[in-house]
């Protein structure tokens, strides 16, 4: 077994791991910081972000609106104080990255140019090109290089050390030689992004498979809000590779199998030539998956191989300004459904996104167990409540990247470092367990690809974009008896060496974990709000469930949900209103 | 078209075998499928024990490049039809160590990466309150270069790395000129010692396979070029000028 240490280690090597890392350079120059991910940091699925970054930059503009809109289009389960930290200092994150090289689009006069995006009242939306997430990170990632910072690429790590309540370091898998390696650290800060692997249609790479929730929650550490899950309303409907929401925003209409713009239809206000700021294609996206589906009831949708899709036309925009603001749109219906978006309409389906919830933390990324941070995807402040809007995601992993890495600084700086034995002992059992259970096992029976697709299918009819008690009672039942099969889990390969299905087996407990954390908070939660909507309960309840959803592990291992309020500081319970002439909240103040 | 075709994937693991060999598999035949589809066929239904890389399966991590029918492609974006009737070969990229059947050992990049600075080099230490201004022209100076997605394509076809590896390669100095090209950054001359001390640039011979086989249409063969002007010049100037050509 190899050993190493660090003051605070990351785990996940996408946006807020990178950032996180750098603020921890930034904090305190004499801690030790590294980061660990199962792929080179640039393989990151912060790589495939298209649409952009929100933050306030322009002078008709103002912090307030852009928190309004974030509140709202969460449909007030967002922590209000999260909120006002994020939008306050998102300006300033994405500065920074300006000036660490990203290269954002411009306007004629050499200022960032900014572009509207769903749900969002004002232009506001920082972008590059239609490759925002891909720049950001490789910026970040080259940025990074500057900096002291260990790495351990192509490591996964399997288990969280927690010794006396305090997290003590992780159990990591090297893939180029197959030993285990146990990395004590100070502060362990999860950055592992999302679990969008739960679902069969997902636009979500395939490493995005929420290891540390998992990790997070059998360490002690809750999951939060997990029933919230977010459907983009345009992937394309085999792969489910991302369309950009971005595509909408320059213009692009969602047509139903007639050429009718059918948003109209749902409260999403009136067809315009132009696009109009929260409003038809730019509603949020919980109203623009919902409304699929109610279309797809009254058979208004296409039938497709893979589905049914509706189509999105961009030929009005024209060669000139598909090629400028969406090349990678294009590139992506050329490459995977051979059309040009600038002669033919696009078919597109919602497909699973992101995930609203995540390690429950505060505003500084610490989480109820001592020494445990996360920040990004994979955790839950909240500020994106039930339903986030589009280009809040890249901005958030930067405000509580850093202050999520600023505070394990801090924390790590006034630790000591956890005793060797007791760790080397954990890591000696975690050792145990993957050779017994996995590389040495020869009893087992159940194949991956089966379990696996079997989760998919059961999350996908029970906990998609309309639940109700007994879909989700169903895919708990199941889910628990895959969670009995996955113990008989059979692995036809033994050898060390980048053995990506011990890998694949690994990943498919955690996927598993993070699927009952879903179904379980989906199951109680018994009333409609953002992207949650249970048929059966299908109004919003303030009464009951103005509260954030908490999943822990039970003593029998089964999952245990509570609530907590949600902060409330100047915005109280109102009306979505999309569509419609509105202020920018100012009236709900 | 047929059902089904052949695919002969290089098979290597360092535990168990001397040397790679092929290994023969008979996959669906799906018009909508990339080769990275049969792989994961493979994986799933035929041999679990094989390894390859992929994630993001469209085409922007980089993960997933191999050598297909003897060329370097992204596996996600490389339609498997095309190779009808088969077989079709799917082996690793060439010139890096192969750690185990299409997984390459790209370490040798990583160190690279790093030589060329790929960041904004600034003299004065603190940013300015706000954007430093770059117009839409200036952006395009240089944006193209900053497409690369490290996927190793360029490497795998360089005629120079494959004699030299110590030869710093197309997307690493794709990178450097990214970032001298980029107006708000100041770090090109320091760029030019590290880059000028081995005389792989001066090897490369314009064939330009880096350029051709790069997925995003990064051109790396050009980055080539202007670096080596570059460089012409300022040896030009230390010669001329003694006393502070840089």
């Amino acid at each position: 077994m190899e050993t190493s240490s660090h003051d605070v280690l990351l785990v996940g090597g996408g946006g807020a791991a990178l950032r996180a890392a750098i603020a921890v350079c930034e904090t305190d120059p004499a801690l030790s910081v590294a980061v660990v991910s199962k792929v080179y940091p640039m393989r990151s699925h912060t790589v495939s972000a298209e649409g952009g970054a929100a933050g306030v930059i322009g002078e008709d503009d103002t912090l307030d609106e852009h928190a309004y809109d974030t509140i709202s289009g969460g449909d007030w389960l967002s922590d209000q104080d999260a909120v006002e930290i994020f939008v306050n200092e998102v300006p300033r994150e994405l500065l920074r990255l300006e000036h660490w090289g990203c290269p954002w689009s411009r306007r004629d006069d050499g200022k960032v140019a900014v572009r509207p995006f769903g749900g969002m009242k004002k232009m506001r939306t920082w972008f590059a090109a239609d490759k925002t997430g891909f720049h950001m990170l490789h910026t970040l990632f080259q940025t990074s290089l500057r900096f002291p910072i260990a790495r351990y690429d192509e490591t996964f790590v399997t288990k969280l050390l927690v010794e006396d309540g305090r997290v003590c370091g992780v159990v990591a898998l090297e893939l180029k030689s197959g030993k285990v390696r146990v990395i004590t650290a100070k502060a362990v800060i999860i950055c592992t992004g999302g679990c969008g692997r739960v679902f069969p249609y997902t636009t979500n790479a395939n490493i995005c498979t929420g290891d540390g929730m998992a990790l997070a929650y059998r360490a002690g550490g809750p999951l939060k809000d997990m029933e919230m899950v977010q459907y983009h309303p345009t992937g394309l409907p085999m792969t489910g590779i991302l369309i950009t929401e971005a595509s909408r925003a320059e213009g692009g209409y969602l047509l139903n199998k007639d050429g009718y713009r059918y948003l109209q239809d749902y409260n999403l206000g009136k067809p315009q030539p132009q696009p109009v700021f929260r409003s038809m294609e730019l509603g949020p996206r919980d109203r623009l998956s919902q409304a699929f589906v109610k279309e797809m009831a009254k058979g208004r949708t296409i039938k497709g191989p893979y589905g049914d899709i509706v189509h999105l036309d961009l030929r009005h925009l024209g060669e000139e300004k598909i090629q400028a603001r969406l090349p990678m749109v294009r590139e992506l219906c050329v490459k995977y459904e051979n059309i040009d978006p600038v002669k033919e309409m696009i078919p597109v389906r919602p497909v699973m996104h992101y995930m609203m919830g995540g390690v429950h933390t505060d505003t500084n990324g610490a989480t109820p167990v001592k020494g445990l941070y996360a920040a990004g995807e994979a955790a839950c402040v909240s500020i994106n409540g039930s339903n986030r809007l589009g280009s809040n995601s890249l901005g958030e992993l930067l405000v509580f990247g850093a202050r999520a890495g600023k505070a394990a600084a801090q924390y790590a700086a006034q630790s000591a470092m956890p005793g060797a034995n007791p760790v080397l002992a954990l890591g000696a059992d975690e050792e145990h367990r993957i050779e017994r259970d996995y590389l040495r096992k020869s009893a087992g029976h159940e194949k991956i690809v089966a379990l696996r697709t079997e989760m998919q299918q059961a999350m996908e009819s029970g906990a998609g974009i309309y639940r109700d008690r007994g879909s989700l009672e169903a895919a708990v039942k199941k889910l628990a008896e895959l969670q009995d099969r996955y113990r008989a889990i059979a692995i036809d390969d033994h050898s060390h060496v980048f053995n990506t299905q011990l890998v694949a087996a690994l990943e498919l407990g955690f996927l598993l974990d993070a699927s009952e954390a879903i179904v379980h908070s989906a199951l109680r939660r018994d009333e409609s709000r953002g992207a949650h909507q249970r048929t059966d309960f299908p109004e919003r309840d303030d009464k009951k469930f103005l509260a954030h959803s908490l999943v822990s592990r039970g003593n029998d291992g089964r999952p245990m949900v509570s609530y907590l309020p949600v902060t409330i500081t100047r915005w109280p319970p109102g009306k979505r209103v999309y569509g419609e002439p509105t202020d920018g909240g100012h009236d709900s103040h | 078209m047929a059902d089904t075709i052949v695919i002969e994937v290089a098979r290597y693991s360092p535990e168990s075998d001397g040397a790679p060999h092929f290994a023969s598999y008979q996959v669906p035949l799906r018009k909508d499928w990339m080769v990275l589809d049969a792989l994961n066929y493979i994986k799933d239904n035929l041999d679990g024990s094989l390894a390859f890389r992929w994630s993001c399966r469209m085409g922007i991590c980089g993960s997933c490049g191999m050598l297909v029918d003897g060329y370097e492609r992204l596996t996600c974006e490389t339609r498997l039809i095309q190779f009808q009737p088969g077989p079709v070969r799917v082996q690793p990229l060439r010139h890096f160590p192969v750690a185990r059947d299409l997984v390459i050992d790209m370490s040798d990049f990583i160190e690279k990466l790093n030589k060329v600075r790929p960041w904004i080099v600034r003299k004065d230490t603190t940013p300015p309150a706000r954007e430093y201004l770059q117009t839409p022209e200036q952006l395009g100076n240089f944006v193209q270069y900053s497409h690369c997605i490290n996927c190793m394509l360029c490497y795998s076809a360089c005629p120079v790395y494959g004699i030299d590896q110590r030869f710093i390669g197309p997307a690493a100095l794709a990178l450097a000129e990214r970032y001298n090209l980029d107006s708000r950054d100041q770090g090109a001359s320091d760029r030019l010692d590290v880059l000028s001390q081995h005389d792989g640039i001066w090897d490369c011979t314009v064939i330009g396979e880096c350029s051709e086989v790069c997925p995003k249409e990064v051109d790396p063969s050009l980055a080539i070029q202007e670096f080596k002007l570059t460089a012409t010049k300022e040896w030009y100037k230390s010669f001329l000028m003694p006393w502070g050509g840089k």
